[in-house]
């Protein structure tokens, strides 16, 4: 008897933090259940993890009575495998330039309404026509960036300009490279001047040797991608390729003012995460709501401030301060724009790019 | 009623959540991304590049299975040994750090050897020359020991625990030294106990993948790595899952030798 007496104590214990845990959790769920109850229904948006300021979908839940359900994804080829399966129903999803390309090829996306986006006038100008998606069609801007170089002055004495910094043996054991396919190889093609979107097999092996002989030279300390900005704070490399919103993070979280971020004079990636509606959604009324809500200057500030890119919304750029607009990796200015081209879809040649980018890394 | 229906509920689980996605391993394993049959897949995972990958994994896992053995036998053994009355206490401290995740365990790890950590601090401390041993096979191999030596020491302490004193006493008493009662009476006994550590080490270890980029900075994959790539970052199924179906073979074959030398299955039981 003693010993059930033992079993019975484990699975209580056991039970008791499952519902604490639980608890913690599910909190939040329940108060939505009671709005649900006043008006508007409810969407289910489908976002990157830690993608929007959490004080947002509250303010969006008291204006329009409308309950988002927020369900998170870390990588976009994840999303696209979710919403392509069709297990569960979304009305907003926040795809990449290139997988939104691919997503209009295949039908998967909603045209939108626009009358139902009021402040689709807000989105800069150069952003309603991007090469993605023509007419701006199937998409709204919700973040973008670019692709560049973070390097500590601490470590470096020179202002580096160019991706030959990164190829630079003097750097031996010195820099971190993003440790994904699209930006590694777009980056160094950029380099060798070619087209970052390339499907010659030719240009992307004259790609690998260079990225080859680079690792070879011990030129890099790591493959990484969550884990550099932290390091770049912690002084760990003297240049690191990043996105710019990692950049921006590193720089306003680092100590000192030693982390300075640039897009390399050869030109780079530039890209888009548009907020999309899926065509198999329940509620594209509420979906429209909330793309339209995001477009909203007070709330795409508020986004922008949380998320750390930078923002699509021209009403926001007009009013920010002097010292905002200096911010080149804040608001990169219209040369920097002009240099980078966007990513477009290569599945197609997956296996090409997949034998190329395992044998660098292998 | 049948007592066999009493497996009922776990047989749909095992079927929904083991069955299947190892069906549809096979099937994206054979396919191509149209859905027609294709050996495709399957040939390019024998490429020379590949092949490298998974022998360094193989490599690591056998260093790491001998090193945590070496490690592992005689914690166990000292742990077992009946004139050390505070074996509980350890026992709990062995089991401690399981208790936290392993991912989290791993980011502490490479914070502590990053080239400015806590471990160059205190050389610098000392006065000595601090070193750089991120991104290298050594920082892999070290979490990896970090993190699967529980699992060498706790079969191997269980089966010195259940072994019969008496027939230790027998051989003490028929004359034999220290040294030959260990190596003709205890280490026999423990065998099903040692089999069982090592396919409880290299089963995770040939199969790591996390371990290996927090703290071999992604300087070189490992089989795990490879896989993981193919359905998180290229979205290539099917190549993903014929390097899976590779790597489950190699491990039911391991099983299998491992299970030749222990056949009255006294250890605890892998299949």
């Amino acid at each position: 008897m003693k010993k059930w007496g033992k079993v019975i104590l484990a699975i209580v214990l056991v039970a008791a933090m499952t519902v604490l845990l639980a608890s913690c959790g599910e909190k939040k769920t329940a108060d939505e259940g009671q709005t649900t109850a006043k008006a508007g229904g409810t969407i289910t948006v489908f976002n990157w993890d830690d993608y929007i300021d959490p004080a947002v979908l509250d303010l969006f839940k008291e204006e329009t009575g409308i309950t988002v359900k927020y369900v998170i994804f870390t990588t976009v080829e994840e999303m696209y495998a979710k919403v392509t399966a069709g297990g569960g129903a979304y009305d907003v999803i926040f795809p990449s330039d290139y997988i939104i390309e691919r997503m209009i090829k295949e039908d998967r996306l909603l045209k939108l309404d626009k009358s139902l986006i009021p402040n689709y006038a807000n989105i800069s100008e150069w952003l309603q026509s991007p090469d993605y998606d023509p007419n701006a069609e199937y998409s709204i801007p919700y973040m973008w960036g670019t692709v560049g170089l973070l390097y500590n002055t601490d470590l470096v004495d020179e202002e580096i300009t160019s991706w030959s910094s990164i190829f630079d043996p003097k750097y031996q054991n010195n820099v971190f490279m993003l440790a994904s396919y699209r930006d590694c190889l777009g980056s160094t093609l950029c380099y060798l001047g070619y087209d970052l979107n390339t499907r010659d097999p030719k240009e992307l092996g004259e790609a690998k040797d260079l990225l080859i002989q680079q690792k070879k030279d011990g030129i890099v300390k790591g493959y990484l991608v969550d884990e550099t900005k932290d390091k770049m704070i912690g002084g760990e490399a003297a240049i690191a390729m990043m996105w710019s919103g990692d950049a921006l993070y590193a720089i306003s979280e680092g100590e000192g003012d030693n982390l300075v971020y640039v897009v390399p004079e050869e030109g780079s990636n530039v890209w888009v995460d548009g907020a999309c509606i899926p065509a198999n959604s329940a509620n594209p009324a509420g979906a429209h709501a909330f793309i339209d809500f995001l477009c909203r200057e007070d709330i795409a500030r508020m986004n922008m401030d949380y998320i750390y890119y930078s923002t699509p919304n021209q009403a926001v750029i007009d009013h920010m301060t002097e010292e905002e607009l200096a911010d080149e990796t804040l608001v990169p200015p219209q040369d920097v724009i002009d240099r980078c081209t966007f990513f477009h879809d290569v599945s197609e040649y997956i296996d090409l790019y997949e034998s190329v980018w395992v044998e660098i890394l292998g | 009623m049948k007592r066999s229906w009493f497996a009922g509920p776990y047989a749909l689980w095992m079927i929904l959540f083991t069955i299947a996605p190892l069906l549809f391993v096979v099937y994206y394993a054979f396919t191509n991304t149209q859905g027609a049959f294709s050996m495709a897949s399957f040939l390019k995972a024998f490429d020379g590049q590949y092949l490298t990958i998974l022998w360094r994994s193989l490599y690591l896992a056998f260093l790491c299975t001998v090193l945590c053995f070496i490690v592992g036998y005689p914690a166990a053994y000292f742990l077992a040994s009946k004139d050390f009355s505070r074996s509980q206490t350890l026992l709990v401290l062995i089991l401690l750090p399981m208790w936290m995740n392993f991912l989290l365990r791993t980011y502490a790890m490479m914070s502590i050897l990053e080239d400015n950590g806590l471990l160059n601090q205190f050389l610098k401390n000392l006065g000595l020359n601090p070193i750089s041993i991120l991104g290298t096979q050594g920082a892999v191999l070290l979490g990896m020991v970090y993190n699967y030596v529980p699992f060498m020491i706790l079969p191997i302490h269980t089966s010195l625990k259940k072994m019969d004193v008496r027939v230790i006493e027998a051989a003490q008493d028929l004359g034999a030294s220290p040294v030959n009662v260990f190596r003709r009476v205890v280490f026999p006994l423990s065998i099903p106990g040692v089999i069982s550590g090592v396919t409880m080490v290299f089963m995770p270890a040939v199969t790591t993948f996390a371990i290996s980029r927090l703290l071999g900075s992604g300087m070189f994959l490992l089989y795990g790595d490879l896989i993981e790539k193919q359905f998180l970052e290229l979205n290539n199924w099917n190549f993903g899952s014929s390097l899976s179906m590779i790597m489950m073979v190699l491990i039911i074959i391991s099983i299998g030798l491992l299970n030749k030398a222990d056949p009255k299955k006294e250890g605890s039981g892998v299949l």
